[in-house]
């Protein structure tokens, strides 16, 4: 209870780089925070006390796992937000060149 | 009791990050941030986990540096400072409490359902043939996951190469 | 190794250090790959390992290198043959009948040649994590440097 809210925290923290921020690598790095964050969730809401990694050995049975699901979700996950993070990464790029800032308030074509 | 520190400590590396003045001080405690969880992921029971974010944090690093050096913009502080921030920490605090209460329905920490999971791991070896059950569960009894993956890895890096394909012909077949 | 470098180059300690270990860190990821269904790792990370090597090269050596010269175009047709290799994969599951199905034989637990269909997806997934994620540091890279 206390390891959920610690995460939601950390999550937080990552939101207010979002909204708070005005530098786009800050934003980026918020949103890598609040990744990492949900990832460490679903892992921890799948651990068991005194559990073994879901790896079968030879001289033991198959008792007291972890649950497998969530690592193999937030697997393909940590990929995937590497992948976007580094998309964002190329859009920011452009925009450094295009604007010759990295303020988002000062890139003002962007306002709707 | 050790995971309480670890997330202390990267609660703290992370408002670290969110608050340094230089970008490079920044993206150095993104990495301390990455590696306690590369760590906690351990301490979890998790090393398949551990592995792939250890090298990930370090492509992730590598590939941040390089968008950072030499572009350090001074952050100054103008217009609506504290109204901003007070907003911000409002719905923060709206969000956490909500949160609490919602946190409160979760099964407690150490004691999962695993209603689902308790085939795979009894006929997981037998099924799939494969020891490793992280492994058999992604390229096995869930592989539609792995697809979906597979798909969105593809549209990042055709979103890449669109974004930063060469300069220049934009003006040449631009008619319209 | 020309003699004469430029500016952006590293130091030959860096250099040398790296052309030695390179090797060293493909081989590590092949490994991760090919174990997949036997111990921590798989396909994900031994991709983004085998990734770590030419990054490695490529930060060391600079665009000067033979590497920098797969231009992109080969790298997005090798992650197309990986992501095609996974989807041939998942195609053979109809042998079996549904899509997915694990048709190949078993064998025998803790063996390399195990698993059925899981060490080929773990290949294919090696490949195109690997190449996807060498072809995005190469689209950065060289965007970074043709700009000065």
């Amino acid at each position: 209870m206390t390891l959920y809210f610690l995460c939601f925290i950390l999550f937080s923290i990552g939101l207010y780089g979002v909204l708070r921020k005005r530098n786009i690598v800050k934003i980026i790095m918020g949103i890598a925070i609040m990744s990492y964050s949900v990832n460490l969730f679903f892992v921890l809401l799948g651990y068991k006390f005194r559990g073994r990694a879901p790896i079968d050995a030879h001289d033991q049975g198959i008792v007291n796992m972890v649950d497998p699901i969530p690592q193999a979700l937030v697997m393909t996950s940590i990929v995937i937000g590497l992948a976007v993070m580094a998309l964002l990464i190329a859009i920011s790029i452009r925009l450094y060149e295009k604007y010759g800032t990295l303020d988002i308030t000062k890139i003002r074509r962007l306002k709707g | 009791m050790e995971l309480h520190i670890l997330l202390l400590f990267m609660i703290f590396a992370a408002i670290t990050a969110m608050e340094v003045k230089d970008l490079f001080s920044s993206v150095i405690s993104l990495g301390a941030v990455g590696f306690a969880l590369c760590l906690a992921f351990l301490m979890l029971k998790a090393p398949d986990l551990a592995i792939t974010q250890l090298v990930v944090e370090l492509l992730c690093l590598i590939i941040l540096i390089r968008a950072t050096i030499r572009k350090d913009l001074p952050l100054v502080v103008e217009g609506r400072w504290v109204f901003n921030t007070f907003t911000t920490v409002i719905f923060l605090c709206v969000f956490l409490s909500f949160s609490w209460l919602a946190l409160r329905e979760l099964p407690s920490f150490g004691n999962p359902l695993m209603e689902v999971v308790r085939k795979y791991i009894e006929e997981g070896v037998n099924k799939t043939g494969a020891v490793n059950l992280v492994s058999a569960t992604v390229l096995d009894f869930r592989a539609y996951d792995t697809l979906g993956e597979v798909a969105v890895l593809f549209t990042a890096i055709i979103g890449i190469m669109a974004v930063l394909r060469k300069p220049g012909k934009k003006n040449h077949g631009d008619a319209a | 190794m020309t003699g004469n470098y430029s500016r952006e180059d590293m130091s030959l300690v860096v250099k040398t250090a790296s052309r030695l270990t390179a090797g060293i860190i493909l081989i590590f990821g092949l490994h991760i790959i090919l174990h997949g269904h036997l111990a921590p790792g798989g396909g994900f990370a031994g991709g983004v390992i085998i990734a770590l090597a030419f990054v490695n090269l490529l930060i060391a050596f600079g665009k000067e290198t033979r590497l920098s010269r797969i231009s992109e175009n080969v790298a997005s047709k090798l992650e197309t043959v990986g992501a095609v290799m996974f989807l041939a994969v998942a195609l053979l599951g109809f042998f079996g009948g549904t899509f997915f199905m694990n048709v190949m034989t078993k064998g025998e637990a803790f063996n390399l040649f195990s698993a059925g269909t899981i060490p080929l997806s773990n290949i294919s997934i090696g490949l195109k994590v690997g190449v996807g994620l060498f072809a995005i540091f190469l689209a950065l890279v060289i965007l970074e440097r043709s700009r000065k």
